[in-house]
């Protein structure tokens, strides 16, 4: 195809992804090193016939005028990503002199509100991805033994924590783990413990996000592997099989093989999915004891005055995590496409 | 197959059937249970005597003479205006359908068809914009939303949700079209077409299994968004996620956490009959990328 044919093609879904992809990632830089204009005081003299008092007060039409004239706020450059809500060098070096211990520091850490979302975002993303996939495998290996009939069903009901809505998803398992739930009643008769709140504790709700995590990623797994099932080699197995290699071994040596570029290509779709955790943290109503990176920029945007300056410099630390993780899969495509 | 099932031992057999059975009353349990409370009072919902009052209902047969009541529902639909959350999605969800694989078919037509190198970047970077969180994306899109008046309106977030939608559209699409034998288009070429008339006349009656699988997915990510759809629509615009989530600031309080239960089993029934008609679809679509890759 020709170059000029070739960008009439592509024009409007390159022009969409400039605009409303690649141009906001510029803007999150820009609003990221401005913070809002300090408003304009004044000092003015009031004389009564008592005598005369000084106070300040805040110049509307000139805080106006600064406003207007730049938009954008006053330049700050870094300021922001080191201030307390961010990196918070400051604070991270007086933790590390103040602290004895590894676990005295640690807890130091997770008052500071950014690396406490990077910490259950890195934990969220490292226990759910191993668990669902692991999962969805023996899922797939188990209708894969059912008898074709029963396959169809299986299938259209493991599909469904999948396909439902992730905010409607967790608001259902958190229902159900309510104390009053379901669930919430059932562990609390086994811990024996009346007055036991899955929602109270921190290490709960961590838990209770990662199974939810869990429950909602798995069918994908299962999916995949699934059809990867498909397309062992019926021979090979065979062969296999004549050789004395038990249950155990075809899977060890045969099917896990075959299925490892799959596992790869998951482990990437869900390291970058599971990154972007927000949805069951609102649903969860968690924030108070778990925040991820996006809940952490969600909850700047959200509030009443809007933290613009500040959530775009998490979501310019975002991107560069995003980037970090990336970028094994980006150096190995170089490495192996790259080169003309 | 059928040889190594009729050697499988019979412990092993119970063992996958109990795993099983565990998996489908995890992935199923959790949904008919919310099913069935729907149509309870709150007391019986959230039991304080025990969870089975949440299956026999007393309180609900105190309060409305039967164990099953619409309260919930009537009050989401009608008291809360629900209705006016579900045809704002129903409006978001076919533009951004309809607009997302317009693009995407055009350009992953162009993708699959193009020999140079900056086709395989191109998709490279597209695999780069899909990992991006879209709530980075939204703190990128507010301030210069305001200033140019565009916040709040539904075609913002429509093209939004196209452009975030894009990369996965453009992956699968041009998966889809490699597929597509270059021998149609390029005998319509050396006939005499222009590459837009063999794409119009050859590739467009060809492509329709290809689109519905990727309209399915561009649908769940319309369907299913709460980030962009909360922070860029206003209150009258709002979908229906969105308006599930104000119902757990407002009404939680106030004991009408019923209208959220009734709107959730609402939003998800449309969803089970997706799965149930498109099943093959879907699960064509999520191993298609996989599989071949």
């Amino acid at each position: 195809m020709r170059h000029a044919v070739f960008l009439r093609f592509f024009l409007p879904t390159a022009l969409a992804m400039l605009t409303f992809i690649a141009l906001p990632i510029v803007s999150v830089l820009v609003q990221s090193v401005y913070a809002p204009h300090e408003r304009v005081v004044v000092e003015v003299e009031n004389c009564t016939p008592f005598g005369c008092t000084k106070s300040t007060v805040i110049d509307q039409d000139a805080t106006r005028k600064l406003q207007k004239e730049r938009p954008l706020g006053r330049f700050v450059g870094g300021d922001i990503y080191v201030d307390r809500s961010h990196l918070a060098f400051a604070e991270l070096a007086r933790a590390w002199e103040g602290a004895a211990t590894w676990h005295e520091f640690g807890r130091r850490l997770m008052t500071l509100p950014f690396y406490k979302a990077l910490v259950f975002t890195l934990t969220y993303m490292l226990f759910v991805t191993p668990l669902s996939i692991m999962l969805g495998f023996f899922v797939a290996l188990a209708v894969n033994a059912l008898p074709r009939l029963l396959r169809g069903p299986t299938i259209f009901f493991s599909l469904l924590p999948m396909i439902v809505t992730p905010l409607v998803g967790a608001l259902i398992l958190f229902w159900m783990v309510d104390s009053r739930g379901i669930i919430g009643s059932a562990v609390q008769w086994l811990a024996g413990d009346d007055n036991l709140s899955l929602k109270a504790s921190t290490s709960l709700t961590w838990i209770m996000l990662i199974v939810y995590g869990t429950w909602s990623t798995a069918p994908f797994a299962f999916v995949v592997y699934y059809a990867g099932l498909q397309t062992v080699p019926q021979d090979t197995l065979e062969s296999a099989m004549l050789d004395g290699a038990t249950r155990w071994h075809r899977i060890r040596y045969i099917v896990l093989p075959h299925l490892l570029p799959l596992t790869t290509f998951m482990f990437l779709i869900k390291i970058m999915d599971n990154f972007r955790v927000f949805e069951p943290i609102v649903s969860f109503n968690a924030s108070a004891h778990a925040q991820s990176l996006s809940y952490f920029i969600y909850s700047d945007l959200a509030g009443e005055t809007r933290l613009l300056s500040s959530a775009a410099a998490t979501s310019v630390l975002t991107v560069a995590g995003v980037l970090v993780l990336l970028s094994p899969v980006l150096v190995r495509t170089w490495r192996q496409f790259g080169k003309a | 197959m059928t040889g190594r099932a009729r050697r499988r031992p019979a412990t092993l057999n119970l063992l996958i059937g109990i795993c099983l059975v565990t998996w489908l009353l995890l992935a199923i349990f959790p949904f008919v249970w919310t099913l069935w409370g729907s149509f309870k009072v709150e007391g019986d919902f959230f039991s304080k005597a025990g969870w089975q009052n949440a299956l026999s209902g007393p309180l609900t047969q105190l309060e409305y003479g039967s164990s099953f009541t619409g309260a919930g529902y009537h009050g989401a639909w009608v008291k809360e205006e629900f209705w006016r959350a579900v045809l704002n999605s129903l409006a978001v969800v076919v533009c951004v359908v309809v607009v997302s694989l317009t693009f995407g078919t055009l350009g992953g037509y162009a993708l699959s068809r193009s020999t140079y190198r900056y086709a395989f970047w191109l998709l490279i970077v597209a695999l780069v914009f899909r990992a991006m969180p879209p709530i980075t994306l939204v703190s990128g899109y507010l301030l210069p939303f305001y200033r140019l008046n565009l916040w709040g309106h539904p075609p913002t977030a429509i093209i939004v949700l196209v452009a975030i939608n894009q990369p996965f559209t453009l992956w699968m699409l041009t998966a889809f079209f490699k597929n597509i034998p270059k021998d149609l288009d390029e005998s319509a070429r050396v006939d005499g077409c222009t590459q837009f008339q063999a794409f119009r006349h050859v590739i467009i009656p060809v492509m329709w299994p290809g689109v519905t699988t990727t309209g399915l997915f561009s649908f769940l990510l319309a369907y299913n968004d709460f980030v962009v759809t909360a922070m860029l629509l206003s209150k009258q615009n709002q979908t229906m996620i969105p308006k599930i989530a104000s119902f757990l600031g407002t009404t939680q309080t106030e004991g009408n956490v019923m209208f959220a239960v009734a709107s959730v089993v609402s939003v998800t029934a449309p969803l089970f009959l997706l799965v149930m008609f498109f099943q093959r679809q879907i699960v064509s679509g999520l191993t298609a990328g996989a599989v071949k890759g």
